[in-house]
């Protein structure tokens, strides 16, 4: 087993990414502290030959579900969102329009789309972690992203 | 520019990544601190810069389990750690501020002894009885690899000696330096002959 500390600078912007994408600004940070502490917990007793990705992101999806909140709370229309919560502790320059765009998805296309655009995830294995089937995940998967397109238009160059 | 994970259609969620390194810098040191409060802080390592070159120092909860100088490769040393000791390997300066600090002084030349918990774990058998011996060699003094050999009862082990002080898991805070050949030259270093001549020069003056 590398040292733990290899697998935190290998994947924990993948994890503050897909936290982000799931949870938004204001608890990916926790997300993130409570996976890779969780992760920790476990890592002496990982099979060498896991896939550490699908690992990580099968304790982020349960930390967010514990965290809870993004995922309880009824989808707000962006437009309503405030532009930038002064309150979160995340960098300035965090795009809130994304998070607003992500957060308009129904919950299971949003971490379908984390799950496989972010952490590269195969759709059977986020099935796994959805509770549906396969097919189910890419359409949620495939969904969630032509929605976020145009929720969230990005500069076409 | 954010790096592009391999599924991300055109850079769609750049910007959740956009400038994460400050984030992500104060999250592993959360982590760390949570570790070290949940006991799942198995090793703990930083380094420290020294006229012998940045040392590595890695710290279980029983003490000072590893000093390694930059010829040994200190990501190979953390991936042997990892497997003798434990994977819990964090980068976690707290634990080892005052082996640090120590190591501070005595490159400063105001310490002459450290005074730090060891765990010798890493050494075993014979080994280990020259590396315990290695702690009594005072500050300045030089001992022969023969000298050493008798002094832990084996008059004959002297290349023993020499393979023990080669693999000395505590360079520097364990004085294995201070071990010389019989002629008076310097002999052979894990950290170099050049780190050796440093440490003994320093202690000389």
């Amino acid at each position: 087993m590398p040292p733990f500390e290899e697998v935190v600078a290998e994947y924990g912007p993948m994890v503050l990414r897909v936290c982000r994408a799931v949870l938004g600004p204001t608890d990916a940070a926790d997300a993130w502290s409570e996976t890779f502490l969780s992760a920790l917990r476990a890592y002496p007793d990982l099979d060498p030959g896991a896939n550490i990705e699908a690992w990580l992101v099968t304790i982020a999806h349960r930390r967010a579900i514990d965290i809870g909140r993004a995922l309880t709370r009824a989808p707000v229309p962006a437009e309503t969102l405030p532009e930038r919560p002064s309150a979160a502790p995340d960098p300035a320059d965090y795009d809130h329009d994304l998070w607003a765009a992500l957060q308009a998805l129904p919950p299971k296309q949003r971490q379908a789309v984390a799950y496989h655009y972010l952490a590269g995830l195969p759709h059977a294995e986020i099935a796994a972690l959805l509770g549906n089937s396969t097919d189910a995940a890419r359409r949620a998967a495939a969904d969630g992203l032509k929605t976020l397109r145009k929720l969230y238009p990005k500069d076409e160059t | 520019m954010a790096t592009i994970d391999r599924g991300d259609p055109d850079g769609l969620f750049d910007g959740l990544s956009s400038d994460s390194a400050d984030l992500l810098a104060q999250l592993r040191r959360r982590l760390a601190a949570e570790a070290q409060s949940a006991g799942l802080l198995d090793v703990a390592y930083r380094t420290v810069d020294t006229p012998v070159g940045r040392l590595l120092l890695a710290a279980t909860p029983a003490g000072l389990v590893r000093v390694a100088y930059p010829i040994e490769d200190h990501d190979a040393v953390l991936t042997t750690l990892a497997e003798r000791v434990s994977p819990r390997v964090l980068a976690a300066p707290a634990r080892l501020d005052a082996a640090a600090r120590e190591i501070d002084e005595y490159f400063a030349g105001v310490r002459t002894h450290f005074d730090l918990p060891l765990d010798l774990q890493l050494t075993g058998g014979f080994r280990r009885q020259v590396i315990e011996h290695l702690t009594d060699i005072g500050y300045g003094r030089r001992e022969s690899y023969a000298a050493v050999a008798a002094a832990v009862g084996n008059p004959r082990a002297v290349r023993a000696v020499g393979s023990a002080c080669a693999h000395n898991p505590l360079p520097v805070v364990v004085p294995c330096h201070r071990v010389v050949r019989s002629d008076g030259s310097i002999g052979q270093y894990v950290g170099g002959i050049e780190a050796k001549s440093t440490l003994l020069t320093l202690e000389a003056a």
